[in-house]
């Protein structure tokens, strides 16, 4: 017991101490300085609304994907599964190196989207792949297929049936899965870095403006903004959180 | 009819974001023939990194499967306080920016950190060096084998272990023949994820290391590194060697998947 | 509504669920689909219902065709082992279901949901969730929805196997009030015949797909058309090559020209009845069922001599 209690603060505990403590090193003025610089919001504003963009767009193909792998049969659906969990599974740079090569200058579909915010937008979708998918997976496994049944049987017809029936109990995994993806939007720094071009005020995400301030020598600067960004993800993750649980009120005895 | 629209919907929207990226990656490295691709990967650069990645790894994946194991024994079978902030913690590896875990062990052990001072006074140096390249890959690769093995202890029960110690078996014995038998599997999914994640760090990394090439550089890095260089080959073999190992994770994923998220 | 199937056929992979099953359901009335598990009546319930589709053979609900017509547009009403509540929304929302599909006005299912609620007696849970609701109530609440959207027709299936004995023959009774007051065509599939004589106005015996016997409680347990039916609808015993019932079984004293020997191995007192365990000079297992009374007269004990004598058999051709 106090074995772990040594690791976890040693590994994860202290280290966050000392980056909330450097936040505050510059004093309030310093952290607000730090937080309000225009390349700093420009930075955040970026992140967030692409973040959330990604969030809702896994949403829908997310769950496309889920019920496709698990109520349809088609040859290749175990490939198929098993190669969801590539964004997990390959490093961050090596992601953004081959999306830039695809959807780059000298890429084979002719689509261009290096240094621009759509790079940003592409990059995201493909680490944040896997998570609303696997959220989903097992709840469609586990859903019961009688309520769907009882739902034909009492005039529903499929889209009703969905509607009414299937989605509702879907919904709690699928903000289950966007809390996830949100949160490694967010963060996210491997896969943008090439495919993006870091031009601040346009393309510059919230880790790589971080990073940037690092290399300047700031690194109070850069504690700052982490600590907004972390409060956004814990402010992000709490909410979800709370709408889940509000939605499975129904599962409380 | 609306089968086959889900069918294109979902499928081209891996095939765009999944399938053609990677084997462009293939693609790429092999472009202008193997010689070439061969030779920027047995650079002394190439070769200092691939050996710097596996040492991290070797290091990080033992150190957090021990964790793992008693941190996942101690969440289930033990009642404590605080056990809501022990599941926080081994969960914030994943909610974290992988810039601010570095930066966050930057402000530790960097000369003027909080203990950098007191280390560097010693001799030690951490950042720019391999100490904080190895804490921040335990760091970001921390939580996986907890959350594996931890629904498996809840599922199985003490029953086992009981039954055990009623037939004269000591509590490290029941361990090693009642306990890790039982949550192996789960055991080898997390360190299979583990590794990965271990393997493939990059921001945290980046932000510690120095970029110093040849000696504090891992594949990763060497990737971002030789693609700054115009090293293009240089860049897609390295990542074709670091997606070769991705495939083979997604295979021994595969493998080792816990029942339930399988049909 | 009445209900006619001709020549359903219908296999899952390999097995033969359905071989050949054809069967009448008067309108009105209450048919058990009776029969051991893998016999098929499940899936002739659900075929019937929309839920399977047979690979050949027809339904006819009151004449017309609807073999092809999906469940929605059947009007069948039915009723799952396991509720099939919709655990996200209320019991009110539950049963207001297929009211609010076929758009009614909100007043009106406002009031039917109500009497429904009342008439099922769970009237006070209309606001929780099922997850709050015993296996019972969860069941009657099934039952409501599926009436709510007055149907011609009424499946249940297994309606009461997943809940305690008790339960069961609580809400089995109920079901025959009920129908009774509603005259609902229902069919209902068991696998217990004690609930299918106790409440069936016809019953429907299936086995591997096929249908053994359809007739009401007294013709399937007096006039068996096979060894299978006598023995699934009753206790039997075999006696050279006819059967016979234990109460069929009488034990004398003293022979008298018709009866074999046997010795009492055991006597189990079961309140009223007693079961008497024997062996017969050749070696042949029985058990005879006797009043309390008859078996004090007789003084039945273990190791007791006793002759014994079949008062009612039934020999069936094998073909």
């Amino acid at each position: 017991m106090s074995f772990v209690t040594a690791y976890l603060s040693l590994i994860v505990l202290l280290p966050l101490a000392a980056l909330v403590w450097k936040s505050a090193d510059a004093g309030r003025t310093g952290f607000w300085d730090a937080v309000t610089d225009p390349q700093a919001v420009a930075a955040l504003k970026l992140t967030l609304v692409v973040s959330v963009a990604v969030s809702l767009i896994n949403a829908v193909f997310g769950t496309i994907v889920a019920w496709i792998l698990v109520r349809d049969r088609f040859w290749g659906q175990g490939v198929v599964n098993a190669i969801i969990d590539l964004p997990f599974a390959l490093p961050t740079i090596v992601a953004g190196l081959t999306l830039l090569a695809l959807y780059g200058p000298n890429g084979p579909v002719g689509i261009d989207v290096a240094f621009s915010r759509a790079a940003v937008l592409v990059a995201l979708l493909f680490v944040t792949l896997p998570f609303v998918i696997r959220t989903v997976q097992p709840v469609l496994l586990e859903l019961d297929r009688e309520m769907e049944e009882a739902s034909a049987s009492l005039g529903a017809g499929p889209l009703r049936t969905f509607r009414y029936i299937v989605f509702p109990n879907l919904f709690p995994a699928i903000l289950s899965g966007v809390a996830l993806a949100f949160a490694r939007a967010v963060g996210e720094f491997g896969s943008i870095v090439l495919i993006s071009g870091n031009l601040p005020f346009k393309t510059e995400v919230a880790s790589v403006f971080i990073f940037g301030r690092i290399e300047s020598g700031d690194p109070a600067g850069a504690a700052a903004v982490s600590v907004v960004i972390l409060a956004i993800s814990f402010a992000a993750l709490l909410g979800i959180g709370a709408l889940r649980r509000w939605r499975t009120r129904h599962d409380r005895v | 009819m609306s089968r086959w629209l889900l069918r294109v919907l979902g499928l081209s929207y891996l095939a765009v974001l999944l399938a053609a990226p990677v084997g462009l990656v293939f693609w790429r490295t092999f472009e202008h023939g193997f010689g070439p691709a061969w030779d920027a990967v047995t650079t002394p650069a190439a070769k200092h990194a691939l050996y710097l990645t596996l040492l991290i790894a070797a290091i990080a994946v033992p150190a957090n499967t021990i964790f793992g194991i008693v941190c996942a024994l101690a969440i289930v079978r033990y009642r404590f306080r605080g056990k809501g902030i022990v599941n926080a913690l081994v969960d914030l590896p994943l909610a974290l920016s992988p810039v601010v875990v570095g930066l966050a062990y930057f402000l530790l052990y960097s000369r003027n950190g909080w203990f950098g001072g007191w280390l560097t006074d010693h001799g030690i140096q951490v950042v720019f060096a391999l100490p904080a390249m190895v804490l921040v890959t335990i760091f970001v690769s921390l939580p996986f084998v907890v959350r594996e093995v931890v629904p498996v202890l809840h599922e199985i029960g003490t029953e086992q272990e009981q039954a055990a110690s009623t037939l004269g078996a000591s509590p490290w014995q029941t361990f090693r023949k009642v306990t890790l038998p039982a949550i192996r599997w789960a055991v080898a999914y997390g360190v299979v994820l583990t590794t990965a994640r271990a393997l493939g760090e990059f921001g945290a990394v980046s932000v510690v290391s120095g970029h110093v090439v040849g000696k504090t550089e891992t594949m990763t890095l060497h990737v971002e590194e030789s693609y700054q260089a115009f090293d293009y080959t240089g860049a897609y073999a390295a990542s074709f060697v670091l997606a070769l190992i991705a495939i083979s994770t997604l295979v021994l994923m595969s493998l080792f998947k816990p029942k339930e998220e399988t049909r | 509504m009445a209900i006619v199937a001709r020549s359903l056929t219908k296999h899952f992979g390999s097995f033969t669920a359905l071989d050949d099953v054809s069967i009448e359901v008067p309108a009105g009335s209450l048919t058990a689909l009776l029969g051991p598990s893998g016999s098929g009546k499940s899936t002739l319930l659900r075929v019937i219902a929309g839920l399977e589709r047979p690979e050949s053979g027809t339904v006819e609900l009151d004449g017309v065709d609807v073999t092809k017509r999906p469940p929605q547009k059947r009007g069948v009403g039915f009723v799952f082992q396991h509720y099939a509540a919709f655990k996200h929304m209320t019991v009110r929302d539950n049963v207001a279901f297929g009211l609010k599909v076929r758009r009614r006005p909100r007043a009106e299912v406002r009031k039917r949901v109500d009497e429904l609620l009342e008439l099922v007696q769970i009237a006070g849970w209309a606001d929780n969730y099922p997850a709050q609701l015993s296996g019972g109530q969860r069941q009657r609440m099934g039952l409501a929805r599926a009436l709510a959207v007055e149907p011609a027709v009424l499946l249940l299936d297994e309606p009461f196997g997943a809940l305690d004995a008790r339960v069961r023959k609580d809400l089995r009774a109920w079901l025959r009030r009920l129908h009774d007051e509603m005259h609902v065509t229902t069919i209902f599939v068991t696998h217990d015949q004690e609930e299918a004589m106790e409440i069936a106005d016809q019953i429907v015996l299936m086995n591997r797909g096929r249908i053994e016997q359809v007739g009401g409680p007294r013709d399937l347990y007096e006039e068996p058309a096979n060894e299978f039916v006598m023995s699934f609808v009753g206790p039997v015993n075999r006696f050279g090559e006819s059967f016979v019932r234990p109460h069929d079984l009488e034990l004398r004293i003293e022979p008298n020209g018709e009866t074999t020997a046997g010795t009492i191995e055991r006597v189990v007192h079961l309140g009223f009845e007693v079961r008497v365990e024997l062996v017969l000079e050749d070696g042949r297992d029985l058990w005879a069922q006797v009043t309390r009374d008859e078996a004090e007269e007789l003084e039945l004990a273990p190791g007791g001599k006793v002759f014994v004598r079949p008062r009612r058999a039934r020999v069936f051709q094998t073909t």
